[in-house]
């Protein structure tokens, strides 16, 4: 059993790299993609991209498309060729999604426990948070579809760390992890991580989507600019003000579990080690994260704080969460440490 | 006075709190960094011996106290104060609010994010009510205004539950900071390591460590003692623990009947005024000593674990053997002192001192024995887990040999007493703490993340309704709508609550009156 929980972590993360192929050739083939366009112009305006001294990775805005015709009202998602290639990445996340919940479960088949005991079950559990709540965003509002290529890109990144490095033997808990908070605490952090994890894509994306919106446009001499990479990628992403709307409600949801799971993690340390608070490292992080997420919401809360500037909060919140998962793991010596990856 | 002012409005200023709140994620992180007191002293001790050159200065920045350093201090001090400065007039201006009747309607309700428009037959006072019951039903806060130009004007409004919350979340904060000032004045620990089959008492020279909150005196601890009869370890066959059980009774009042627990890890021993927890374990070998003059000396010495495997090393010191009968004292000293490393399962090859597993399948004792004087009369506080290595250097400690002994064996030392490995104890170490902010913390975090959720997912906004009369006696009503806070299913909301209003339209023109405009 806990072989072939071992066996779908390949598939799903194979499946996830799979479906991110499909959202890409969407995102950089589509009708509104940044190849499409270049291929859709008219030569004399290639002609203009050469003079302009476009390297490769620039990108220039035409001035004959009208500028993102899309709204934020707009409810369907492209369609033709390259929208079936959006629609068989949707597919494959389900089917990877499917492989994720699978290994899951085999694997606390395997030990005979929820599998929330080390940081790979926890890696591997937040992983599928991410993915659920991916999933459930894109029900809501399709045209959030181009996200897809990070979303499924940042999945597969962390499935397969997981499965190459983190990867422990399944077994029982050490008494310590014997509690009925292990079920609160740690689903609750994994619960608000995967939500983190995915609230950080349209952040990121907003401050892309941002800065390409900043710097395309017509020159002074009436050529379009040149918008360098990243902010090249912005053209084929949701309006920037969708994304902006999307990054605060997803943290809006997400802050008050991980102030659940921090409680929880309070409660237990207090019936487990005497003490509710103690600043070991992965509690010491963990408070940083949230103080972070909270100057986020109070920064996004406050009209003279402009939005990008905000969403940086964020950014830098998500940077916390890592170093607590990978970096305090791996270096630091705490209570914490029982993630079995000596 | 206005520079008084001027710093109370910078420091109550929401930039100032965003840099607060940054400032204090940034102060927190050099506490994962460097090793803390109040996590663990040996870990401290330990960094400043490796690391005698960066050392002194980092005590004098209060690296290895970092969340009792003054700067922390500050940063939250000055955070919580930013708050109260600003949540006090936020509370005025809400009560003011909730007393208040909603403010009337904007001049152009047109210009709103929403609005609409409608015909009806009724006069404009009649509509009003309508107007103002159906949201009255509805649990929208209403107030009618009747104006001098003939037109009457309805304003609701809804979610002062965001602002309440949000109030409740920054108060609870508040109270934590309580509840952590009040655990730290009023709260004690002590911890201890007790061997199986031993008894402890609840005053403060039975511990080991302790530390008294500021308020809190030593000598009204309450009064309990604790018997350990056993522990009980469980392990895989990789070593990993999967049960540590410690078999324990107490008594509360003297000369009451002891009551027995099982001391688990999640399962702590709450007492009445103090918990007792499970917080580690090991091994004490037990050795007889028979001197040179026969006489017989029993110790039980805890050793320290080194690793997951449980090999431990320790010390056991007999100050009073070798001295002749009816005499004080030897001249020279030839006291005993036995440092060893105990693997509870032996490694297979015997060049390496590290056990292979963590129960007692093979156990074996290395020791090496030491003659001379201890040192102990010196007036210098020594380990109880160490030998003191200036004896040794000065050549007042001699080594006499070193052997291998498993449980029942004995060695025989070249002046002829002889040292006897008996077998082990277990031993665990115990917390006992008291902390009597804990309930009000338990209390502030409940209402924290009612408070949280409350203000993130409460909407608070108004709609108007402007009522003109009509010439044929009806009366045409503007409906505008504006949510004050991030809400996009506000439109919606609108078209329901507009739709709430169940007016019949004007009776000449039914039903083709009813005309609504969106905007």
């Amino acid at each position: 059993m806990a072989e072939l929980s071992d066996t779908l972590l390949f598939v799903a993360a194979v499946t996830y790299v799979a479906a991110m192929v499909g959202y890409l050739v969407e995102f950089a083939f589509g009708t509104r993609g940044a190849v499409a366009r270049v291929a859709m112009r008219p030569v004399r305006e290639l002609v203009a991209v050469g003079a302009g001294g476009g390297a490769s990775g620039v990108d220039i805005v035409s001035p004959v498309q009208p500028e993102r015709p899309e709204r934020d009202d707009e409810t369907t998602p492209r369609a033709g060729r390259t929208g079936v290639a959006g629609a068989i990445g949707v597919a494959l996340t389900v089917v990877g999604l499917a492989a994720h919940v699978a290994v899951l479960v085999t694997r606390g088949l395997a030990a005979q426990r929820v599998p929330l005991g080390n940081m790979y079950e926890f890696v591997v559990t937040l992983t599928a948070v991410c993915v659920v709540g991916w999933l459930v965003l894109l029900a809501v509002r399709p045209t959030l579809r181009p996200l897809g290529v990070f979303v499924t890109g940042a999945l597969a990144l962390m499935l397969g760390f997981a499965g190459l490095v983190l990867t422990t033997p399944a077994g029982p808990l050490v008494p310590a992890l014997q509690s009925a908070w292990l079920k609160v605490h740690v689903s609750a952090a994994a619960t608000a991580s995967g939500l983190l994890l995915l609230a950080f894509v349209p952040a990121a994306l907003y401050l892309i989507r941002a800065g390409y919106d900043k710097r395309s446009g017509l020159a002074d001499d009436g050529t379009p600019r040149v918008v360098a990479f990243p902010f090249s990628l912005g053209r084929a992403l949701p309006a920037a003000d969708t994304l902006e709307r999307l990054t605060f409600r997803l943290h809006a949801f997400a802050f008050p579990i991980w102030t659940l799971a921090i409680i929880c993690g309070a409660i237990w340390a207090e019936a487990a080690w005497g003490r509710y608070w103690g600043w070991d490292p992965k509690e010491t992080w963990s408070f940083i994260s949230w103080v972070a997420y909270a100057a986020y919401l109070h920064a996004r809360a406050t009209p003279s704080v402009k939005r990008t500037t905000a969403t940086w909060f964020s950014v830098v919140a998500w940077l916390t969460m890592v170093v607590n998962l990978y970096v305090i793991n791996f270096v630091a010596v705490g209570l914490h440490s029982y993630a079995g990856v000596d | 006075m206005s520079s008084v002012r001027a710093f109370w409005r910078w420091l109550t200023s929401m930039r100032t709190a965003l840099v607060l709140l940054l400032v204090l994620a940034v102060a927190a992180v050099p506490g994962s960094i460097f090793p803390q007191r109040g996590v663990s002293r040996e870990a401290v001790d330990e960094y400043i011996a490796e690391h005698p050159d960066l050392a002194p200065l980092l005590e004098r920045l209060w690296a290895f106290d970092v969340y009792a350093s003054p700067w922390f201090s500050a940063v939250y001090l000055l955070l919580f104060i930013s708050l109260v400065g600003c949540l006090a007039p936020r509370l005025r201006q809400h009560v003011t609010n909730l007393i208040k009747p909603p403010p009337d309607a904007p001049a152009r309700l047109e210009r709103l994010p929403v609005s609409t428009t409608r015909e009806v037959g009724q006069g404009p006072t009649e509509a009003a009510q309508t107007v103002r019951l159906a949201w009255r039903r509805a649990r929208w806060r209403t107030a009618v205004r009747a104006h001098a130009d003939g037109t009457v004007t309805v304003a609701a409004e809804k979610g002062y539950l965001k602002e309440t919350g949000n109030l409740l979340f920054h108060f609870a904060l508040l109270s934590l900071l309580v509840g952590l000032a009040w655990g730290t004045w009023y709260g004690w620990h002590g911890n201890r390591l007790v061997v199986a089959g031993d008894e402890f008492c609840n005053t403060l020279h039975q511990y080991d460590e302790y530390g008294l909150g500021a308020r809190t005196s030593g000598d009204r601890l309450p009064p309990f003692c604790v018997t350990v009869h056993d522990f009980q370890a469980e392990f895989l066959d990789t070593g990993q623990p999967t049960r540590f059980a410690a078999e324990v009774s107490y008594v509360e009042d003297l000369g009451e009947e002891p009551r027995r627990w099982t001391l688990q890890v999640n399962h702590p021993l709450r007492l009445s005024g103090a918990n007792v927890y499970l917080i580690g374990h090991g091994y004490a070998p037990v050795l007889r000593y028979t001197d040179r003059y026969d006489q017989v000396f029993t110790t039980t010495a805890p050793f320290l674990p080194v690793d997951g495997m449980l090999t431990s090393q320790g010390v056991a010191k007999f100050p009073y053997a070798n001295v002749p009968p009816g005499q004080s004292s030897a001249d020279p000293p030839a006291q005993l002192g036995l440092t060893g490393v105990y693997q509870p399962t032996a490694n297979p090859d015997p060049a390496v001192a590290a056990s292979i597993f963590p129960a007692e399948r093979d156990p074996v004792l290395t020791l090496t024995a030491w003659q001379g004087d201890l040192g102990l009369g010196s007036g210098v506080p020594q380990s109880v887990y160490a030998l003191d290595e200036r004896q040794i250097a000065l050549g007042r400690l001699t080594e006499v040999g070193t052997r291998t002994l498993r449980p029942g064996e004995s060695w025989t030392l070249p002046d002829g007493s002889t040292v006897e490995f008996l077998g082990t104890r277990p031993w665990i170490t115990v917390s006992v703490r008291h902390d009597p902010g804990q309930s009000l913390m338990l209390f502030g975090a409940g209402a924290v993340l009612v408070g949280l959720m409350v203000s993130l997912s409460g909407k608070r906004r108004r709609v108007w309704a402007r009522i003109r009369p009509a010439d044929d006696g009806g009366s045409l009503i503007t409906f505008g709508g504006l949510a004050r806070t991030e809400y996009p299913g506000f439109a919606d909301e609108f078209a329901r609550v507009v739709a709430q209003v169940d007016m019949a339209p004007p009776p000449e023109r039914a039903p083709a009156g009813l005309s609504e405009r969106s905007h």
